[in-house]
């Protein structure tokens, strides 16, 4: 059984640069000011993991944690 | 102001470790040289020319300053042969400091972000067929003349309402401010001078018959008590709009163009592969970072074990940042398709580009549009490419062969 994935966007740390919203529409969503924040509960869909980490390893901020639960 | 300088003339530079100089020929034509030569000397080197400036090499210790708005000021971020008294309102959000900052930047967010800039998307593809039409019968060009000048500057005056045809005019401006300003200071004044009267006049039209654009936007915002915005304030911002959003992504899309018209494996691969073009536009943005910004030291510390102290100023080299081998494996080559890219163009920390949004969209339209009608393309060898100098790099003559190679 493979293990289930959650994203979390850390508010402090994000500066709006949207790139996980480019990489990983499914797994996020921006406010009016384009910050970001993890869609939902976070929890990554199966087949969306690989995005999942796409996303993190592309924040400029280092503002995504990938939960492995 | 009395202390109008003289244009001066910089000695070449012999010591890059120890008198830097990013106005130097050698710096305009090919930093990454010397960016390299400087990492490996030191994560933080300093020159005693523009009364002092520091500038850190690497990825780490560029993203500590970023991050470090204690003892960082944005109250000055272009380095300069002379340092002027500071004004107010220079050019909010980008010239202020916590705790006025958020505020200033909270109120230029919402009109740019992703979903603003798709609304805006198909005036910039029709700008760039505009200009294509123009040339596409020749068999050569200049594309920074002809092409990506254009693009930014008539998208950010379609944004604020201000005739697109008015476009020289800024594009005169911004470089009077951000190449020959930063020796002469009377060219810097007389552009300040000439744009301020310009915006004010568009402000006061909008007093009596509001329009929907950004300069109405900014003239209707409302700050946390519900009060106005001075006049000086909306000028600020607008001022910094048509600066930032201009010489940038020009300066963007002409160098990946350029890369592009070297590189005939990448080029056919995106042709071939359009929906490499979001991801290649990110290594684009990584290896030709334009945009280099500045930020004067207003209490000692250490960076990267390095001292750091007051009265210098800091160029904040985003560019050579993006090109940290310790960050990027392969930092030296573009890599089209790279997967892991925190690459800091837009800047880290609190000061992220407004526009970032704006400039990918405009890149990735650029490129998209260039290369649907124009698949071949190569230098001319008979012309020659040349650079912007200062904060900004990019290429300011870009002669191409139109068509296949004979």
């Amino acid at each position: 059984m493979t293990e289930r994935l959650r994203v979390h966007v850390d508010p402090d740390k994000c500066q709006g640069h949207a790139r996980c919203k480019a990489l990983a529409p499914e797994l996020f969503d921006l406010d009016e000011y384009g910050n970001a924040h993890e869609a939902g509960d976070g929890t990554v869909p199966p087949g969306l993991e690989d995005k999942a980490w796409l996303a993190k390893s592309n924040c400029p901020e280092i503002a995504i944690d990938v939960i492995e639960e | 102001m009395s202390d109008v300088s003289q244009p001066a003339a910089h000695p070449p530079v012999t010591d890059w470790v120890h008198d830097f100089d990013h106005t130097d020929p050698q710096w305009t034509e090919d930093p990454f040289p010397i960016w390299d030569e400087l990492r490996a000397a030191s994560p933080v080197v300093h020159t005693n020319r523009f009364l002092g400036c520091y500038l850190p090499t690497t990825y780490d210790a560029i993203r500590e300053i970023a991050n470090d708005t204690e003892h960082f000021s944005s109250r000055r971020i272009i380095v300069r042969d002379v340092r002027k008294e500071i004004a107010k309102n220079a050019a909010p959000p980008i010239t202020s400091d916590p705790p006025m900052h958020k505020p200033a930047k909270q109120l230029l967010l919402p009109p740019f972000t992703p979903d603003a800039m798709k609304k805006l998307e198909p005036r910039v593809r029709a700008i760039c067929n505009e200009l294509i039409d123009d040339f596409i019968a020749d068999r050569q060009v200049d594309a920074a003349a002809r092409y990506t000048k254009h693009i930014p500057v008539r998208a950010i005056a379609h944004m604020l309402g201000i005739p697109e045809s008015d476009s020289d005019l800024f594009v005169n401006w911004i470089h009077m401010i951000l190449e020959l300003g930063i020796k002469d200071e009377s060219m810097l004044l007389q552009a300040v001078h000439e744009m301020s009267a310009y915006f004010s006049a568009h402000i006061e039209a909008r007093k009596n018959k509001p329009t929907d654009d950004l300069i109405s936007y900014l003239m209707n915002a409302r700050d946390k008590e519900g009060n106005p915005l001075e006049d000086s304030h909306v000028l600020g911002s607008l001022r910094l709009l048509l600066i930032a959003g201009i010489d940038t992504t020009w300066s963007a899309i002409g160098s990946s163009l350029w890369h592009l018209a070297k590189t005939p494996v990448d080029r056919e691969r995106l042709v071939a592969e359009p929906g490499l073009i979001p991801t290649a536009v990110e290594e684009l943005l990584r290896a030709y970072s334009p945009v280099t910004m500045a930020r004067e030291v207003v209490g000692e510390t250490m960076i990267s074990g390095c001292p750091v102290k007051p009265g210098n100023m800091v160029l904040l080299s985003f560019p050579a940042a993006n090109r940290d081998p310790k960050m990027f494996p392969d930092a030296d080559k573009v890599v089209i398709d790279r997967r892991e890219n925190r690459h800091a163009a837009f800047g880290l920390g609190i000061h992220r580009c407004v526009g970032s949004n704006l400039a990918r969209m405009e890149m990735q339209v650029a490129l998209e549009e260039w290369l649907k009608r124009i698949p071949d393309f190569r230098l001319d060898p008979a012309g020659a490419v040349t650079w912007s100098q200062g904060t900004v790099r990019g290429p300011r003559q870009l002669p191409f062969l139109l068509g296949k190679a004979m």
